[in-house]
């Protein structure tokens, strides 16, 4: 893709959307909008962006906006991560008191889900918990997912990938045919915008960060970054999930894996006390 | 999408060839072996004459409707086995509730897909989770 096909579709998408796809995503932009190319007979993103600028280009438009807004999620999506926060959780509640709340990030939370998942683990838990408090941060980079990460409305289609009926039932109301998270597990997140790529200190020291399917499409030095940047912000016992396809190997020696865990980390040098 | 063999037989309830021919499509792609019912009195006699391990269960049927099954094979054959997934177009919060409690362990709104279908029967335990 050209620099000038790349700038013209970055402006176009954020433009409708508030999406903000950096130079580095153009590894993204070229999968996503792969089928629309092939299904609109476009051989190129150069023919795509003169496509976008003719007749009829309103509603192409919207077709490339939703392909790159639309990011996958599901409840629970991967169940690993979720078996070993809730092996994890008790033993952090314990060293935390009652006088400490733990905090979870969802980085990179698209509609919401993950972080959603995480308070539904958080309210199974409580008796075990001894009365620690936990707090939840969602963020995103696109403000339009935010926005329905906050809403906490789901689909039909959305409350059944992942997510087991019997939790469908207890934590959610149903509403002129959309799913509505109930108010006690909404108060337990906020969601704010945030970049990855900007400072993250602003955000504070967390127990556990949630961070999966994003580093992919970043390029090796912001992956290390990004990694870096997120063990500043780790709790000395806390851990870190990453997705099933991504590694701290090879980019930053802040992190390492916990023995036997696919995914989890933790900050290297520390006592091996998580999980 | 994989094809392994094994994974058992799946009753396939529902009042609809069409809707029988869809599941049974899927489930043999997720390597079940498919028996089909056309009411829940159907359905009981088949779980009488070889007891299946998952049921995959319309709602709206005549004869007998699938709720109704559903507590006759739960008075019958106890609560675990054949594991139940209800798979109806009834989306009210108070029917999904009913089935629970009636003892169904997985309920799947209509319209479905393989994909929507293999993420339910994984949640019921039914298939492995790919990712664990």
């Amino acid at each position: 893709m050209t620099p000038r096909s790349f700038a013209f579709i970055a402006a176009l998408v954020k433009s409708r959307s508030g999406l903000v796809l950096a130079a580095e995503q153009g590894y993204m932009l070229e999968t996503r909008l792969g089928p629309i190319l092939k299904r609109e007979g476009l051989a190129d993103f150069e023919a795509l962006a003169e496509r976008l600028q003719g007749p009829g280009g309103h509603r192409l438009a919207e077709a490339v906006t939703e392909a790159l807004t639309t990011n996958e999620s599901s409840f629970f999506r991967d169940g690993r991560p979720f078996e070993h926060l809730r092996r994890l959780l008790p033993g952090l509640a314990a060293a935390r008191g009652a006088g400490m709340p733990l905090r979870l990030w969802s980085a990179a939370c698209s509609t919401g889900q993950e972080a959603y998942s995480i308070a539904m683990i958080l309210a199974e838990l409580a008796p075990q918990l001894g009365g620690c408090r936990a707090d939840i941060l969602g963020t995103d980079i696109s403000q339009a997912v935010v926005t329905r990460a906050r809403q906490g409305r789901f689909s039909q289609f959305e409350v059944q990938r992942g997510l087991p009926a019997r939790l469908l039932v207890r934590h959610f109301r149903q509403e002129e045919g959309r799913w509505q998270v109930a108010p006690d597990l909404r108060e337990m997140i906020r969601f704010e915008r945030w970049n990855l790529l900007a400072d993250l200190r602003p955000l504070g020291r967390f127990d556990v960060i949630f961070c999966r399917n994003v580093l992919i499409y970043f390029d090796a030095p912001t992956k290390a970054r990004v990694l870096e940047a997120m063990a500043a912000q780790l709790a000395p016992d806390g851990v870190l999930y990453l997705g099933g396809a991504e590694t701290v190997l090879g980019l930053t020696d802040r992190l390492v894996a916990l023995p036997g865990e696919r995914g989890a980390y933790r900050r290297a040098g520390m006592a091996a006390l998580a999980g | 999408m994989t094809a392994p063999a094994g994974q058992g037989t799946c009753l396939v309830v529902d009042d609809s060839r069409v809707v029988r021919k869809a599941a049974r499509r899927i489930l043999e792609g997720l390597g079940f072996q498919v028996r089909e019912a056309g009411d829940g009195a159907e359905a009981l006699a088949a779980c009488r004459a070889e007891m299946p391990r998952a049921v995959l269960l319309d709602r709206n049927m005549p004869v007998m409707d699938g709720i109704a099954f559903l507590r006759a094979a739960r008075a019958e054959f106890g609560p675990d086995r054949p594991v139940v997934v209800l798979c109806t177009t009834e989306a009210a919060m108070e029917r999904i509730v009913e089935a629970l409690e009636a003892g169904a362990q997985e309920y799947v709104m209509k319209p479905f897909d393989a994909a929507l279908l293999q993420d339910k029967l994984i949640q019921a335990g039914l298939l492995p989770d790919p990712a664990a």
